[in-house]
């Protein structure tokens, strides 16, 4: 199919007898199964035979260990003197079934606190970064709160940012009152930030820089070369570090239950104050483990094929 | 299918845009500048027309010097190029071939002397390099094709977020250019998935979208193995036979030699000569660049 492509390259008188071009080459030479494959020999069946043989066996071995492991867990828990206590408090049929609605209303709650932050983070992380690689005279000083910015929040624990903001602001009398899943979204938003925007910062630098030059040397501004060639090349090599920071924002949103949000874990801890009964914190985690699911598949499967891009088929 | 009449429009092109340019220096610009960027913040004021030393030459270098801290790279160097021309900047690594080319393209910033190009002094401050990068075409020795980006919209970016070409006529116009070097059916697929000798084709693609006025190629075979380096610099002799003006540096003696119109060679931050290529490959008396000519010899 490639040796239509000549004659249209060859232009002119002098192409005609250039050496010889990569796409000129027939494509029957040298490959071999075209057309007619040839029989192939014993040694590679012996090979197909033996590769057969060990898959066989490492599937029996890792299911013979799982099935041992899953059994000694089992005999742990049951041989031990509390587990009839912890089986009640924790794993009541009862229980779960009753304070399931509420907890499923309160992660709609923590749904909506996700959407917004992840948005807010998008936006801020991204400004942070792209000031922390800025060259301009003018940004210094910005860049320096930036990175003032960047090392302080990734100091403090989480949850007393959500302190400090969720009693904080309030404290300050300006703006009356405001929603705690509000304070709380915002929390999580100035937390998240400074880790995002650390990892895009990272995205940037990665870029070569070859790839500027070629980009400005096309004429397009600094603005363009950033918006059309840095970033999205950026993001495609940080993109799994982001889904894993996601992921774990997911579950953090839990958190805005300290400020009194009703949340997923606030309504567990509501109905956990009547009943003396854990169990709805157990219908919380369940909920929470189902909705990272679908994006930790989804993370596992983008690094697997980013990873297959790169190696293009080494299997080491 | 029409390839002669295909010929002929470029032929016709080609004459078009020589009348142009022999209209003299300011004028100069071919048409889709003047389409894309009429903006008059661009136009040099006093500093250009009357002052202009530059004649009809579409790239001048006057005392051109660059030092990287104390190393002296650069240590003033001119030379001009005529419209049409083609020349090849030669000389050994480490000679400033590389940069020259960088602070002609603007990518680095001269310590002292000028470039003109086409009559505007663009080592002016006051005029804007984005402007100026964008009437020159430049193709790297490793390519740097966009990666995330196919091949048609690679080679159309400049052309309509620099120049404002509308997308249509922009792919209309890159599809032509594309199936020109046999790579149309290959306008949807990306770079890792071409040769190198077809991405370095694409780079040159991408850099004539927007008809420059000069041509920069950067050692441009380098990074090729023997096979490729003869598909890329047939498409560069092309390009000679139909007007463009070309700097190339390069290691290619014979290529040089034989398509180049003058030879610059650069020795140590210096142009050591300057002059057609049997003048300086064949005929110099200077021992420096006999020196380095012997080590091509027979090659």
């Amino acid at each position: 199919m490639r040796t239509g492509d000549s004659s249209v390259s060859v232009e002119g008188s002098s192409s005609q007898t250039s050496a010889p071009r990569a796409d000129d080459w027939p494509a029957s030479s040298g490959h071999p199964g075209s057309s007619g494959q040839p029989p192939v020999s014993q040694i590679e069946l012996d090979r197909e035979r033996y590769r057969e043989r060990q898959s066989l066996k490492s599937v029996v071995t890792s299911i013979v260990s799982t099935m041992v492991l899953a059994a000694l867990i089992m005999v742990g828990l049951k041989l031990s003197p509390g587990w009839p206590r912890v089986q009640e408090s924790f794993f009541s049929g009862k229980y779960f079934v009753e304070s399931f609605p509420k907890v499923l209303q309160g992660l709609w709650l923590n749904v909506q606190v996700l959407f917004f932050a992840v948005i807010g983070v998008a936006i801020f992380g991204t400004l942070m970064a792209m000031i922390r690689v800025s060259k301009s005279p003018f940004l210094f000083p910005l860049r320096l709160l930036a990175r003032l910015y960047t090392t302080i929040m990734r100091g403090i624990p989480m949850i007393v940012v959500l302190y400090l903001i969720g009693f904080g602001i309030p404290g300050l009398g300006i703006f009356g009152r405001i929603p705690a899943a509000v304070l709380g979204t915002i929390a999580v938003i100035l937390s998240y930030s400074a880790y995002i925007a650390e990892v895009l910062r990272a995205g940037f630098e990665d870029v070569h820089p070859s790839q500027r030059a070629s980009a400005r040397s096309l004429g397009l501004t600094s603005g363009q070369t950033m918006r059309m060639v840095v970033i999205p090349q950026a993001l495609r090599k940080v993109a799994p570090a982001l889904m894993n920071d996601f992921i774990s924002m997911q579950k953090d949103v839990g958190l805005i239950s300290v400020l009194g949000a009703v949340d997923a874990v606030r309504a567990a801890q509501i109905v956990v104050a009547t009943s003396y009964n854990f169990t709805p914190y157990v219908v919380a985690s369940i909920l929470f483990i189902l909705t990272s699911v679908p994006f930790i598949i989804l993370n596992d499967w983008y690094s697997a094929r980013l990873r297959k891009r790169e190696q293009s088929g080494g299997t080491v | 299918m029409s390839q002669q009449r295909a010929d002929k429009n470029m032929n016709q092109q080609h004459s078009d845009q020589l009348m142009q340019l022999q209209q003299g220096p300011g004028q100069g610009q071919r048409e889709i500048q003047g389409q894309g960027l009429q903006t008059s913040q661009h136009n040099p004021t006093g500093r250009t027309s009357p002052t202009s030393p530059t004649g009809k030459a579409v790239l001048r270098l006057d005392s051109v010097r660059k030092s990287y801290g104390s190393n002296h790279v650069l240590k003033g160097v001119s030379f001009d190029i005529n419209p049409h021309e083609v020349v090849a900047l030669l000389g050994p690594s480490g000679s400033g071939k590389s940069t020259l080319m960088k602070c002609i393209n603007l990518l680095e910033q001269v310590n002292d002397g000028q470039i003109w190009l086409a009559g505007t002094e663009i080592t002016d401050p006051r005029i804007n390099p984005d402007h100026s990068r964008s009437r020159i075409g430049v193709v790297f020795q490793q390519f740097n094709l966009f990666p995330h980006m196919n091949v048609l919209r690679n080679v159309t970016l400049g052309a309509i977020k620099v120049h404002g070409m509308n997308k249509d006529q922009a792919q209309d116009k890159a599809l032509e250019l594309l199936d020109r070097i046999g790579m149309k059916q290959k306008a949807s697929a990306y770079p890792d998935q071409l040769s190198g000798g077809q991405q370095q084709r694409v780079a040159i693609v991408r850099s004539l979208m927007t008809d420059p006025e000069l041509l920069l190629l950067d050692e441009i075979t380098s990074a090729l193995d023997p096979m490729l380096v003869g598909e890329v610099l047939e498409m560069v002799t092309e390009l000679k036979d139909r007007g463009t003006t070309i700097l190339m540096a390069t290691h290619e003696m014979g290529f040089a030699h034989d398509a180049a119109d003058r030879i610059v060679l650069l020795l140590n931050g210096q142009v050591a000569e300057n002059g057609s290529p049997q003048q300086v490959m064949d005929e110099s008396q200077n021992p420096q660049t006999k020196e380095f000519f012997s080590h091509f010899r027979g090659l």
